[in-house]
């Protein structure tokens, strides 16, 4: 309706925030308030994601629900926690849901308590709520809510229970706040030394408002409490803002910091930290929180099943077989569907084929969009089962564990036990894939062990890259097909390894991070969270499919067809294919052997114009040029054009070398598949085959991937770097297992 | 302090309170954060298969650090 329409547009709707600790169980309730109405919202120049949803009040108006990344508190520690920061300060929602898990109340008040500070009106969901209760806590609810001064609500979202009432009390706070009639901020006394040099700070900022650099909404207490909690991303604001002032305050709160260690030893963050949950445990205290009988009873089940999955003995074994049966799942599994994909581009090349007539058009189509984007469209099944199964292990809460486990030997490389996800999701099993990975990376605090990980994730066993090893260990390697594959998973993960080290020890040096990780109590992952997550990262992948690489499939077709043969040749083949379907077709019906001769014939002399396309080609003069460099890894110009096309993206080497493979003097009739084709050619053996796939999966990451590199390290220089170390890397390995193996004579 | 010692030292199924954390910067705000703080009591849950990360029951949640981490947190046993 025109007239909603223009309502609609003139005020922007509601918002709300939702905010919680990880693990507080936000995402569920995210997902009930917005369903599948959901998507990942853009803020610029950040990697980590906000997601943006509608959800309806009872009074059927629209409200605009922002999911926060987890944070356990506003000190901005982790990437994650300086985006919820900022999702709260910068652009203020209207009110904000704080999501807790009741059965730890007292850590996570900690995050509302900040929230009060910074004046946003605040509604307490105290999620879980049948799980505290289970564990024996008595939570006094109008107790809590009246001493806060704010709505609290009992919640269960998984299934739902609560979360209607918060959403309309938060409805309400926002409404509220819209009209002007928002809460004050709430003032924590942090002792008589602190209270009062506050006071002075929040003077000396009221005297030179309006502060440059800040928005109107940041209390002049809060940015006060951050100056001496020597936050540096306010200090930086401030700085930038107005230099003067900043050294004002830097020389009072140096002072203050100088003051406290002489006289209590301690400085002011942690004094400000004390006083915080101080004042939470005291307002526990009066009458919030009881614990019955028995608190030994409480989390019992998940530290009982701990001491299984992460024994001394059982609990590598037990992850072991955790990634072994999610290879098996993923491959048995993902194969039933990834064939009728491929079968169905299969009949789709075969009706384009037949109905369109001849020319550069159907060439394009056929051999670059169909070609391109129908072999990476056929992973989808697999990328799906893949991550599901990674979403059970992260939402059960596993994944941590692993983490746990893992972390003494990721360390020992300059990585960290949190490492072991993101190099999974690249094809640390293989399969996987390095876009996801890198982003998955983003949980990692520190940049220097991040900048580690995603430089080398790379190095993976990524999907893209089996359709070759699958070929070459089919032609070279049948009988050894399942230990080939073995080795490469192995050579991928001591390359990798290997080169973080060597990073981290010398263009990435430093301090290892803080290994600080909670431990979430293990849950059974709720279907709808684990579809939203997988389907999500699927059309991530089927964007991907349907720009970045059809993008490239069509450059990489362009190269491999222009310039056009020279006329003369051209013309040769055009008449004796003209000639040739001409015979064909005017022969007597009985003549079927001629008629099969004829057809191979005519296939042959196809074949034949391609392979002169292609070695005119700028694709194949630039596989010739590269000869020289290639020759001793025994790659003549038509793998070298394959690699190139690799680099938009991996699954075109296969198809790459299907096309410059269509001429071969082994197989006059052309029909043999690529595999027998490379299996008779002189130029290749179990040497060269094992090089190129050894430098197949070192050499630069795709197109894909750099760009996710360039965007998560923050600068160009790496994508360029991962691109030559990677492909020297690649080079040096892959010439040293050929002259090894062609030594030993295999 | 008498009977003070570091958490590194603490046998898996004790519990202690925690006396004082010797560290400043981002460490220490992160320990703060998950409620690491003078006073708080904590239970030492297990250690990784090699010995490092120990995991801790600390007000109701599980986390896990470094042994690096656990010596700069002293803790008297209960």
């Amino acid at each position: 309706m025109p007239m909603s329409a223009l309502f609609s547009a003139e005020s922007r709707p509601l918002t709300i925030a939702l905010a919680g600790n990880p693990n507080s169980g936000k995402s569920t309730v995210f997902n009930h308030y917005t369903g599948a109405r959901q998507h990942v919202a853009n803020y610029p120049g950040i990697t980590v994601e906000i997601k943006e949803g509608f959800a309806k009040t009872r009074g059927k108006e629209r409200i605009r629900i922002l999911d926060l990344p987890g944070a356990y508190a506003l000190t901005a520690y982790s990437q994650d926690e300086l985006v919820a920061r900022r999702g709260l300060t910068l652009d203020p929602p209207d009110a904000v849901i704080g999501v807790l898990n009741a059965g730890a109340l007292e850590r996570h008040l900690y995050l509302a308590v900040q929230i009060m500070e910074l004046g946003l009106p605040l509604v307490l969901a105290l999620n879980m709520y049948d799980e505290a209760q289970t564990q024996g806590l008595e939570i006094n609810i109008p107790r809590l809510s009246e001493l806060l001064e704010l709505p609290v609500f009992p919640t269960v979202a998984r299934q739902g229970l609560g979360l209607n009432e918060a959403l309309e009390a938060g409805a309400l706070a926002a409404e509220a706040s819209r009209a002007g009639k928002g809460k004050a901020p709430l003032i924590l006394s942090y002792g008589p030394d602190l209270d009062a040099l506050l006071e002075e700070l929040c003077l000396i900022l009221e005297k030179s408002a309006p502060l440059a650099g800040f928005p109107d909404a940041y209390p002049r207490r809060w940015i006060a409490v951050k100056c001496l909690e020597n936050d540096a991303e306010i200090l930086t604001l401030l700085q930038r803002g107005n230099p003067a002032l900043a050294e004002e305050i830097r020389s009072k709160t140096t002072e203050a910091a100088r003051h406290l260690k002489l006289t209590s030893g301690t400085d002011p963050e942690s004094l400000i930290a004390d006083y915080r949950y101080g004042f939470i445990s005291s307002l526990l205290r009066r009458e919030v929180l009881r614990s019955k009988e028995d608190p030994r009873q409480r989390r019992r089940f998940s530290e009982n099943l701990d001491k299984i999955l992460t024994h001394r003995l059982l609990g590598p074994i037990l992850l072991l077989a955790a990634l072994y049966g999610m290879y098996k799942i993923t491959f048995g599994l993902g194969q039933i569907p990834t064939g009728w994909l491929e079968n169905f581009f299969a009949l789709l090349r075969e009706a384009a084929a037949e109905h369109l007539p001849e020319g550069a058009l159907k060439s394009l189509i056929l051999s670059g969009i169909l070609a391109g984007v129908g072999g990476v469209l056929s992973f989808v099944p697999l990328i799906l089962i893949i991550f599901i199964l990674i979403s059970i292990l992260e939402d059960s809460g596993y994944m941590a564990r692993a983490a746990y486990m893992l972390d003494r030997i990721f360390r020992a490389f300059g990585l960290h036990g949190s490492s072991v996800m993101p190099y999974i999701i690249s094809g640390g099993i293989a399969g996987g894939c390095a876009v996801p990975g890198v982003l998955a990376a983003r949980t990692l605090r520190s940049p220097r062990e991040k900048l580690g990980t995603i430089l080398t994730l790379p190095l993976m066993v990524c999907g893209a890259k089996l359709p070759l090893f699958l070929l070459l260990t089919a032609a070279f390697f049948p009988e050894d097909a399942t230990l080939v594959m073995l080795i490469l998973s192995l050579l991928a993960w001591t390359t990798a390894l290997l080169a973080a080290k060597i990073l981290r020890l010398t263009l990435i040096r430093g301090a290892p991070t803080p290994f600080v990780m909670e431990l979430p109590p293990y849950r059974l992952p709720t279907l709808f969270g684990v579809l939203i997550h997988s389907l999500e990262r699927v059309w991530h992948y089927i964007k991907k499919a349907g720009t970045l690489i059809l993008a490239i499939s069509v450059l990489v077709w362009a190269g491999m067809t222009y310039p056009a043969p020279p006329e003369e040749s051209a013309a040769t083949y055009a008449v004796r294919l003209a000639v040739l379907e001409e015979t064909c077709s005017a022969l007597p019906e009985k003549e079927e052997e001629t008629r099969a001769r004829l057809r191979k014939e005519l296939t042959q002399a196809k074949n034949e114009l391609n392979s002169l396309t292609l070695a005119h080609s700028w694709a194949g003069r630039l596989g010739a040029g590269l000869e020289p460099l290639t020759a001793p890894l025994g790659f003549d110009w038509r793998v070298n054009i394959a690699l190139l096309g690799g680099l938009g993206a991996k699954e075109v080497i296969v198809s790459t070398l299907g096309t410059a493979y269509s001429l071969d003097a082994a197989d006059p009739g052309g029909s043999l598949p690529l595999q027998q084709r490379l299996k008779r050619d002189p130029g290749w053996n179990r040497a060269t085959a094992a090089g190129l796939m050894i430098f197949v999966l070192l050499y630069s990451p795709c197109f894909a991937t750099l760009a996710v590199l360039r965007q998560e390290s923050g600068h160009a220089g790496w994508a360029v770097f991962s691109l030559l170390f990677n492909t020297l890397l690649a080079g040096g390995a892959a010439a040293a297992a050929r002259s090894l193996l062609m030594y030993w004579g295999i | 302090m008498s009977g003070t010692i570091s958490l590194r030292q603490m046998q898996t199924g004790r519990k202690a309170i925690i006396v004082a954390i010797r560290t400043e910067g981002e460490l220490g705000r992160r320990l703060r954060d998950l409620g690491l703080i003078p006073g708080a009591e904590l239970e030492v849950l297990g250690r990784a298969p090699l010995q490092d990360p120990v995991a801790l029951r600390l007000n109701g949640f599980t986390l896990s650090l470094r042994n690096n981490e656990a010596d700069l947190i002293s803790v008297r046993p209960l």
